[in-house]
């Protein structure tokens, strides 16, 4: 379990970096290096030349500006977890965090880096769905934001070009009326999940509206469930879990069977429904 | 016998004036570990060392029709390429098989695959390089070309006439099968009001140590000597392995073992890799490394536990049970694992159904087939978790059947305390058992009655807890009966040097073998404790087969209650040896002289006389002030192996308190007890770690781990992301509690500890699921690891 040789190069700035990048078309950005230098070890990954992105200290900032919450793709997964201005003004962010992995992996893991990874039983993937996030992403062509709902392409599979480095995330303050949801379920805790769901909604009358349930670990990526989505601002929950079946496509595996995964994600959307519910 | 909730009792006539029995010392080691100063494989770095790396198969099953080596010769800070048939001109294969295991058959089994790789990752090329990686960088340079062959998976159909033989020369895939009846089974099973049927399957799984397994082989041609760095439970074993496969002699090898970062039974076989790198060594004629890294240690280290048990009880109304009949069937990749075999699990099976009870009617066939998945070997607490959870399965289905509580069935069947010696139904031999009192003792510890309360009164609320027990036996220093008759050279025997230093200090070399569970502790405690000195006077010295006594090692819970012993007698006759010279300085009697605290003492008032040091002054110094025709005897060495039993059996009993989410198929462990009886309890915190450890890997068994194999032979989950280990967040507290049973077989009366956690945490989880399960009318669970998806479909939910 020895990596195949590959050079390495210390990004100076964000330009140096894209130049770097752009010089070798199998180059591979190094931010935590929790999830590359694994997949180096096993071989499952054989860059020529690792973009080291730890020094470029701009990325690494949680800042509030114009109505939205940017986080920088350095901002280590343990500073988001105790940040006061995501606990405000992403809640759904600092519930989901203590999930991810254990808090040595978080000290080093990046915000950046699980969603550039785009695991699809990562738990940051789909709160960028509930929360419509922006990403933004920096090339040889520039700076340009991707939405959320268009950022995760397949298994492991994103925006993100070759010569591309993610370089924010940007999430829009939330109303009053806004509540978010969350629930996993790991066989250990700390692993990935076997199914999640990260949700957010409005409250709207009596009810629920703008809904997004965004389910992790249940397909190739993170998923939308969409039907489920209209089923419950109609306020019909047991037609939500139901509407399941047609929107996620669970796969087996040594974990859990697609039944069970099925099966859990109904369980998960009614706990989570009822966090939505509860927090009116 | 004697009971005690949580610390054992000093035992009388082992309480000598500074006795270290029965108290919870640090262990002397513990700084060195502590402070990364031990001295594993892996911190070993020899002049002109080279690492070997090894091409693995990815199939498992195929014929080798040629591996091209060029590229890789070429390449950097390579030196050499080695095939399977280049390497057996320098070492013979080996076939696991032992003669007291009737019809066993194996195949020869090379260091590397010659012509077939028969499990995906057996080795089948060794690159040997100036660094691993570099060696591994040139592994991905050999071509093989394979020709892939029908694999052999499922044991289940590994018998049918259909099913291709993967050894022609032995016929069939039937390793060893085992067939036993006592007592009249079928007439007990017509006597009986209910006759409970069901199959038991329990998931292949293996025993992760936190050290890999690793090597350092250094052939010396100017010597003509190997000597051998390694991780290993059994030196003098692999001593004579070595020798014998390089056609050496036996002196011609030296087996070096510091410190192991845990074994469990992993690092107790022959490994072909490591015997490829033994041989690489004397090929290549320098110091070759090889440490396992996690990817190979999942394909290549014992696995154990892939039983399929068709089981049967009955019972009479009033709670006798009548009958036991089971049927094992177990696939154990395509060797039986030299030399141990790997046909001793099954038949630790067939030994130990049943056994905790009265029952005399039983009937048990085991069989052992051959398959295309890696090897089965030996793990910790070998059969006595499938043995446990089929008897324990069954003795709570019963109860349920029956409408009796569990307990109360249990102290219906238990042998009696007093009815020892006993025989149980298999022909096993017990000393001395204490199951009553164990189940009494776990009785009031858990406060069984309040719980039950508990679990009744949240059953209304909807949550749903369950109870489960499990009474066990574990076999435990074990005679020459496990091994030696059957042909091994596997020493039962132990032996321990013990010598006065000049300065009065003890240096104690032992046989038997630290794995980082606490034996230069133990040893330390009964050498101090025999002789009279405080603790920290003790040097232990273990794993070195130039300088310690002829030993068998670490296995079957045997280092405490068998070393033990010999460092016990040893530490009283060099006692006797030093009085003797004392009483000749003080011209005294030396009856009435003793050794306290490193003093010599008056033996009835205590008062000191003359000091340690001051004998060794004269002893070494100025033996001419000695009378004449006075030697001083400043060494002495003692063996022992146990003689009046095959096995010293201990018992216990565990229970398990957890809860189910009904909806998400999750358990979640609430409390585990075990009350244990392991005899004398030489150091209470080591027991009592011991057991909690054992019942942690119990716990893996029963919820997490699991070598996921495809029809192909593919393992699906090989790595620590993927095979879940149990990790400290699942795990509840555990409490344990002792009864004290000492064998009279050694005058320490320890037996081991090193199992019983194992052998019993899985089935009484598993009856604790079955018993929340159960008012919802679920079908009990006789399966694990009791995954989401087993327990959901327990409850039909999927
Ligand atoms: C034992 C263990 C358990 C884990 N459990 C979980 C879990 O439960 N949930 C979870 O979500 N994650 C889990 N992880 C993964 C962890 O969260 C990683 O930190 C994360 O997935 C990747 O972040 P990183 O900064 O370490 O990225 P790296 O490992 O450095 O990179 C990962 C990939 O993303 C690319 N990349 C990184 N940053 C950028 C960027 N700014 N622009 C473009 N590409 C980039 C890299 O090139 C690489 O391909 C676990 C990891 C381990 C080791």
């Amino acid at each position: 379990m020895k990596p195949a040789p590959f050079a390495y190069a210390k990004a100076r700035s964000l330009d140096h970096a894209i130049a770097l990048l752009d010089g070798a078309p199998d180059a591979r950005v190094l931010a935590g290096g929790q999830s590359l230098v694994p997949a180096l070890n096993m071989r499952l990954s054989t860059p020529s030349l690792l973009v080291d992105i730890n020094g470029l200290r701009e990325l690494g900032e949680i800042s509030r500006r114009n109505g939205h919450i940017e986080i920088g793709a350095l901002v280590r997964h343990a500073q988001a977890e105790r940040s006061s201005a995501i606990a405000q003004l992403a809640p759904l962010l600092t519930q989901a965090i203590p999930h991810i992995a254990h808090p040595a992996i978080r000290n080093r893991g990046t915000f950046g880096g699980s969603i550039a990874l785009a695991d699809p039983a990562a738990e940051l993937p789909a709160c960028l769905l509930a929360l419509g996030a922006e990403i933004e992403v920096t090339g040889r062509t520039g700076r340009r934001s991707v939405a959320a709902d268009e950022f995760f392409k397949g298994l492991f599979e994103t925006a993100l070009g070759p010569g591309d480095v993610l370089t924010a995330i940007r999430i829009a303050v939330p109303g009053s009326a806004a509540r978010f949801g969350f629930a996993e379920l790991a066989r250990r805790h700390g692993d990935y999940a076997l199914v999640g769901l990260a949700a957010a909604g409005t409250v709207h009358g009596g009810g629920l509206a703008d809904v997004r349930l965004a389910f992790f670990g249940v397909g190739d990526r993170a998923t939308r469930a969409r039907q489920a989505e209209a089923a419950l601002e109609s306020g019909n929950l047991d037609a939500a879990v139901a509407a399941l079946q047609h929107d996620l496509s669970p796969h087996s595996d040594v974990h859990a069977s697609a039944a069970t995964r099925s099966h859990l994600a109904g369980v998960l959307l009614r706990r989570v429904a009822a966090q939505l519910d509860s927090s009116t | 016998m004697k009971r005690t909730p949580d610390v054992a009792p000093i035992v009388t006539a082992l309480d000598r004036p500074n006795s270290y029995i029965g108290r919870s010392v640090p262990r002397p080691n513990l700084a060195r570990l502590t402070q990364g100063r031990a001295q594993y494989v892996s911190d070993i770095t020899l002049p002109r060392m080279a690492h070997v790396a090894f091409v693995r198969s990815p199939h498992a099953h195929a014929r080798i029709s040629k591996i091209e080596t060029t590229a890789a010769k070429q390449a950097a800070g390579v030196i050499a390429v080695v095939t399977g048939a280049e390497l057996a001109k320098v070492m013979t294969p080996w076939v696991g098989v032992l003669t007291h295991l009737k019809g066993i058959k194996s195949a020869p089994q090379h260091p590397i695959a010659v012509e077939r790789a028969c499990w995906q990752g057996e080795a089948v090329c060794a690159v040997v390089a100036r660094t691993r990686a570099l060696a591994e960088d040139a592994c991905e340079l050999v071509e093989v070309s394979y020709e892939e062959l029908t694999p052999v998976t499922d044991a289940e159909t590994a018998l049918d006439p259909t099913t291709q033989v993967i050894h022609p020369e032995l016929e069939d895939n039937l390793t060893f099968e085992r067939k036993h009846e006592a007592g009249a089974p079928d007439q007990g099973f017509a006597q009986a009001d209910a006759i409970i049927e069901t199959t038991f399957r329990f998931g292949r799984h293996t025993g992760v140590t936190n050290e890999a397994r690793s090597i350092v082989a250094d052939w010396n041609p100017g010597e003509q000597r190997l000597t051998v760095y390694q991780g290993t439970q059994a030196p003098h074993m692999m001593q004579n392995l070595f020798a014998k496969h390089l056609g050496l002699e036996e002196h011609q090898v030296r087996v070096l073992t510091k410190d192991v970062g845990g074994s469990f039974g992993i690092k107790v076989h022959t490994y072909a890799d490591e015997m490829a790198t033994v041989a690489l060594a004397k090929l290549l004629r320098r110091p070759i490394k090889f440490v396992a890294d996690r990817l190979e240690s999942f394909v290549t280290d014992i696995h154990a536990r892939d039983h399929r048990v068709k089981a049967k009880i009955g019972v009479t109304r009033d709670g006798t049970i009548t009958a036991f009949e089971i049927d094992d069937l177990t696939g154990i990749g395509p060797y039986s694992v030299y030399p141990r075999t790997s046909g001793i699990e099954a038949n630790q099976v067939v030994n130990l159904v049943g056994g905790p009870y009265t029952c005399p009617n039983y009937r048990a066939r085991a069989r052992v087939v051959f398959q295309n998945k890696n090897v089965m070997c030996q793990y910790r607490a070998v059969g006595h978790p499938i043995a446990t959870s089929v008897t324990e399965g069954l003795v709570e289905l019963a109860a349920a059947q029956i409408g009796l509580d569990p307990l109360e069935l249990r102290r219906r069947n238990l042998i009696p305390d007093d009815a020892y010696p006993a025989t149980g139904a298999s022909g096993i031999k017990f000393e001395a058992l204490s199951h009553h009192a164990c189940l009494a003792h776990i009785d009031s510890m858990m406060n069984y009655a309040g719980l039950r309360a508990e679990q009744a009164r949240l059953r209304g609320q909807g949550v749903h807890r369950g109870i489960g027990f499990a009474a066990f036996i574990e076999v435990t220093n074990p005679s020459a009966a496990f091994y030696g008759i059957g042909g091994a050279r596997i020493s039962a025997q132990d032996g321990a040097t013990v010598r006065l230093d000049a300065t009065g200090a003890l240096f104690c070399a032992t046989g038997v073998t630290e794995q980082g569970q606490g034996t230069e502790a133990v040893i330390a405690q009964c050498v101090a404790t025999a002789f009279g000195v405080p603790l920290e006077r003790v040097r232990v010295l273990t794993g070195d087969t130039d300088n310690v006594p002829y030993g068998g090692g670490t296995w079957a819970s045997r280092a405490a209650g068998i070393g033990g012993e010999a460092a016990w007698q040893a530490g009283k006759a060099l006692r006797a040896n030093v009085l003797a010279a004392a009483a000749s300085i003080l011209q005294a009697d030396p009856k009435k002289l003793d050794i306290s605290n490193g003093v010599i003492v008056d033996a009835d008032n205590g008062r000191e006389r003359i000091g340690l040091d001051e004998v060794a002054r004269v002893v070494y110094f100025r033996p001419d002030t000695l009378p004449p025709g006075f030697q001083a005897e400043m060494v002495a060495t003692r063996h022992y192996v146990p003689r009046g039993y095959p096995f010293a059996f201990t018992n216990g009993i565990q229970a398990s308190y957890l809860e189910v989410d009904t909806d998400t198929g999750f358990i979640k462990l609430l409390k585990h007890w075990c009350v244990e009886d392991c005899g004398t309890v030489i150091n209470p915190q080591l027991v009592d770690e011991q057991i909690r450890g054992g019942i942690v890997q119990g716990i893996g068994a029963a919820l997490f781990e699991h070598c996921v194999y495809d029809e192909r032979g593919q393992l699906l989950n090989g790595t620590m992301a993927d095979y879940l280990v149990p990790m400290a967040p699942e795990m509840p507290d555990i409490e344990v509690g002792h009864v004290v049973t000492p064998t009279a077989d050694s005058e320490l009366g320890a037996k081991g500890a090193g199992e019983a956690g194992t052998a019993g945490a899985s089935g009484g989880i598993m009856n604790a699921v079955n018993d929340a399960l159960r008012p919802l009318g679920a079908t009990p669970i006789t399966e694990i690891p009791m995954t989401p998806d087993v327990v959901l479909r327990a409850l039909n939910k999927i």
